[in-house]
């Protein structure tokens, strides 16, 4: 089935003194899709978001919410675009209840109606219990999903949320995440959530839009940006590469520690740099073709960061392990598993 | 490339869609009530013949301005003398009324200089109270024997002025004080710098912008005064204005007056906006904890508390006790009579109309430069916040000639095609003095509803506008209750300020109004002493009100007292 477009972004642009925030940026977000726009602080994702909301104007450019031109040409004020919006600081009033909050967006519907919308909606996110408390005296994470309640009671066709999880502990943020997530997903609703953090982004959306600098980098589902991204730039914000220098000659990669035959998918011409994955780098007492040496242990837990200094390269190398090593363990050898390996 | 339809869409509607057009018409309004009699007060100043200037410079000039620089001078002095030593008093030591004591040192703010000056004149005559017991105690009979020197005099004014206006450099300079990183004392000392010296060497050149801008705001205040000075004999420019207009009736030369005024009145605005900047760099300093107190023993600490009234004495509780005294004589004597009671409607019916006025032209304004952020809306706030610096009379000029011009407009059209005059429409109603009162205190509902909405995160609006509300919608729903009680605030101290203000009343209120003030000036014009002190015993205790107000923020909160100070650019204290 053909789901339609619910959000159409036409070569947007915004500008803020000399710099450009927003440059020439088109997009197409299909009705029920999740999308994490991701991108460094300052990359323009959230001006982008703004614009998207009302609260911000493009100085080019046109946007469509649900194939109406609400931005260019026509300017529709945001109280008319139906969209919800979670803000970073949650922006709740403070002078207002967990319930009259979250009644603010159903002013001039008939009254019984709303009521019934609030407490259904409440329900659902499982913050009954706070109706009549005040924002002040609630936590960072239901003060979270009073904001989602708020945002999804008028049932909005497009629910944009500005690093929603930013202010949170990285503990509770990851139980909120999933929570929201849930919730918007059973809502079925369009959602285009902004962040900084790659692993959120991943972890999140159904599609995902890097930007740096103003301007889309690469979008795509989730394991391809991770698995095929677009250029280094696009490599390195969701992985941390161990690179190593070289060249393509006759069809593989010749580097200082020996030629590696890449999957023709990963082949690019010209590349300088050998990009490496953490997990590419397998470590073993004797049966790599490279020695190494441990130089620093950093344990994780679950894992093991080890940082090598491998015979005939001048980096170190990084690499995660699971097994555990030996404590003693000093000179090893390992192996590179080329599946995982891209140049740039 | 934007379409042409766009790029004109766009200028036509800004950066905020069509949302706020009807705010940002109505601030260029605002703006415009402030600059009319600006611009109205210039052109009358050129109509001036080249003559007149010479008349000017030659006989009212050199006296008057010369006159006025003394009294700056001395006021200066007197002022930042008796402000920083009571700040670093309460601040830097620890004494059995040091609280009470530290909010006490306000009240003389609710003294309008009029009146200090109307009651000291009394006190201190030849005849009066104090002459007479000191005269009584060391036996004297006739006044040729002992005389103490006459309070009409330079000296007399500064000191009177100075003992009202100290509390414009006590609370900035209090509040710097208090914001100085006890490490910045520790640090001089360990340096080998005496817990006394600190103060000259580390304390003192820290607060010296709070200093600079409580002077200049005192100063403001001195130049605005047309009481004092007249009761005291002491011919500033603001008396050379008023005396100019009532007596010869000559508006060009009042004009030309006033334009000398507004130039001294310009460098005091320079003195405190640039010692404003400097107090950014003064305040950089992180502030890990307060100057912590030193105790003072018992008897050094008598004499601190002593020491420290003496201001709230003369400038406060003497007066007082005076007024209170005389109104109770005049009412056992008299009763209230009608004329009082009638002064007392006109007194509040014109506060509360400029109130009204100032305030909703204040949210205007402030609330337009957030709808809708821009050149004009932030201009408009500019323009509607020149006003505070203006001397009473200086406006009052401006607003006379705008108006009258107007109503002669009116009345000479309206018998042209009607046939009807309608006289005198503004400058009899009273809406000239509403006008007036309504562009000097602009800049308080302005500034204060500014730093109110301020401390509301923008993220709120937006919360609002995506959840369906227009900016009407969110300024009724959002910005009105979350900050009424600054817009509160804000109206109390404009309100208070119009009950005080003497010049622009004196100059623009109705023919057979007269309000507590004026009241209080024709008598002590006169020389008579009758019901003038009741007017005087209420105006006091109407201005006590904004006192109370100031010393609750101020109290326990050093840290956001001084942060209120520092945010809006016209400080709450002005108002007052």
């Amino acid at each position: 089935m053909q789901r339609k477009t619910a959000v159409r972004l036409d070569k947007v642009g915004r500008i803020f003194g000399a710099a450009a925030a927003v440059k020439d940026i088109s997009l197409e977000i299909t009705g029920g899709e999740i999308l994490s726009l991701v991108g460094p602080s300052g990359c323009g994702k959230s001006t982008l978001l703004r614009i998207i909301a009302g609260v911000e104007t493009a100085d080019t450019g046109q946007v469509f919410l649900d194939e109406r031109m609400v931005d260019g040409g026509e300017f529709i004020e945001p109280e008319r675009r139906r969209v919800g919006f979670v803000f970073q600081d949650y922006a709740l009033f403070p002078h207002l209840s967990v319930r009259d909050n979250i009644l603010f967006g159903l002013k001039g519907r008939p009254r019984r109606e709303a009521v019934a919308t609030v407490s259904d909606v409440m329900e659902r996110i499982g913050i009954r219990h706070l109706a009549s408390r005040f924002p002040h005296t609630l936590s960072g994470g239901e003060q979270q999903r009073v904001a989602l309640a708020r945002a999804l009671a008028p049932t909005p066709s497009v629910v944009l949320l500005d690093e929603p999880f930013s202010n949170l502990d990285q503990g509770l943020r990851e139980r909120v995440r999933a929570a929201t997530l849930s919730v918007l997903r059973s809502a079925g609703a369009t959602v285009i959530m902004v962040t900084h953090d790659p692993a959120e982004a991943l972890s999140s959306g159904d599609r995902v839009v890097l930007m740096r600098a103003g301007e889309i980098v690469q979008a795509g589902t989730p394991r391809e940006v991770y698995s095929h991204p677009a250029n280094a730039y696009a490599a390195d914000f969701f992985c941390a590469f161990n690179k190593i220098p070289g060249a393509y000659r006759d069809g593989s990669f010749e580097t200082a520690i020996g030629r590696f035959v890449l999957p023709s998918i990963a082949q690019r011409e010209g590349s300088r740099m050998l990009y490496v994955r953490p997990q590419a780098i397998r470590i073993s007492k004797d049966l790599g073709e490279h020695t190494a040496y441990i130089e620093e242990r950093i344990f994780l837990g679950a894992s093991e960061k080890v940082v090598l200094k491998v015979e005939g390269l001048e980096d170190r190398l990084t690499t995660v392990v699971t097994e555990p090593l030996p404590a003693d363990a000093r000179r090893v050898t390992i192996s590179i598993v080329p599946e995982l390996l891209l140049t740039f | 490339m934007p379409s042409s339809s766009q790029v004109i869409g766009r200028l036509v509607a800004g950066r905020t869609g069509r949302s706020g057009r009807g705010w940002l018409l109505v601030s260029l309004c605002a703006g415009l009530v402030v600059i009319l009699p600006i611009a109205g007060l210039m052109l009358e100043a050129m109509k001036g013949s080249a003559g007149l200037w010479g008349h000017l410079f030659s006989t009212i000039l050199p006296v008057a301005l010369v006159d006025t620089v003394i009294l700056l001078l001395g006021v200066g002095l007197v002022t930042a003398t008796i402000g920083t030593s009571t700040a670093w008093l309460v601040t830097a030591y620890n004494f059995p009324g040091r609280r009470l004591l530290e909010w006490s040192l306000l009240l003389p703010l609710a003294v309008p200089t009029y009146i200090i000056a109307y009651a000291y004149l009394d006190i201190l005559h030849p005849i009066g109270v104090v002459q007479g017991s000191i005269r009584w105690i060391l036996g004297y009979e006739t006044l040729r024997q002992f005389r103490l020197p006459d309070v009409r005099s330079m000296a007399g004014c500064i000191l009177l002025l100075g003992f009202v206006l100290y509390p414009y450099v006590y609370i900035p300079t209090r509040a710097m004080f208090l914001t100085q990183s006890g490490n910045l004392v520790d640090a001089a000392r360990t340096l080998g710098v005496s817990r006394r010296a600190v103060f000259w060497r580390v304390a003192l050149p820290l607060a010296r912008p709070a200093v600079a801008i409580g002077i200049a705001l005192a100063l403001m205040e001195t130049l605005n005064d047309v009481g004092a000075a007249e009761f005291l004999g002491v011919r500033t420019l603001t008396v050379s204005i008023y005396t100019t207009w009532i007596t010869r009736t000559d508006l060009p030369g009042a004009s030309q007056i006033a334009l000398a005024l507004l130039m001294v009145v310009l460098a005091l605005v320079g003195l405190e906006r640039f010692a404003r900047r400097q107090q950014r760099y003064a305040t950089d300093a992180r502030r890990t904890r307060g100057l912590a107190q030193q105790e003072a023993g018992p008897v050094k600490g008598l004499f601190f508390l002593f020491a420290g009234a003496l201001p709230v004495l003369i400038g406060f509780i003497v007066p007082a006790i005076y007024l209170s005294t005389e109104a109770w004589k005049r009412y056992q004597f008299a009763g209230l009579s009608p004329r009082i009671l009638d002064e007392a409607v006109s007194t509040i019916l014109i506060a509360a109309l400029a109130t009204a006025a100032t305030v909703g032209f204040g949210l205007v304004v402030a609330y337009t430069n957030r709808v809708r952020p821009g050149r004009l809306s932030a201009m408009s706030l500019r323009i509607s916040t020149m006003g505070y610096a203006a001397p009473g009379t200086v406006v009052a000029i401006g607003v006379l000639i705008v108006l009258a011009g107007l109503d002669r407009f009116i009345d000479r059209t309206a018998s042209d095609w009607f046939g009807v005059s309608t006289g005198l429409l503004f400058m009899g109603s009273g809406a000239a003095l509403v006008y007036a009162l309504t562009m000097r205190f602009l800049a308080i509902s302005a500034g204060g509803i500014e730093a109110g909405l301020s401390r509301i995160p923008l993220s709120l609006d937006h919360a609002s506008r995506t959840l369906g509300q227009s900016t009407q919608g969110t300024f009724r729903h959002v910005h009105l209750p979350l900050s009424k009680t600054a817009i509160a605030a804000a109206a109390l101290l404009v309100f208070v300020d119009c009950v005080k203000e003497l010049p622009a009343t004196l100059l623009l209120r109705p023919l057979n109004v007269e309000t507590f003030a004026t009241h209080l000036y024709g008598e002590a014009a006169r020389g008579t002493y009758e019901e003038a002190s009741i007017a005087a015993l209420a105006i006091v205790a109407i201005s006590i009100l904004p006192v109370i107000l100031l010393s609750r923020v101020g109290r326990n909160e050093p840290d956001r007292s001084a942060k209120t100070f520092r945010q809006g650019e016209i400080p709450v204290h002005e108002a007052l």
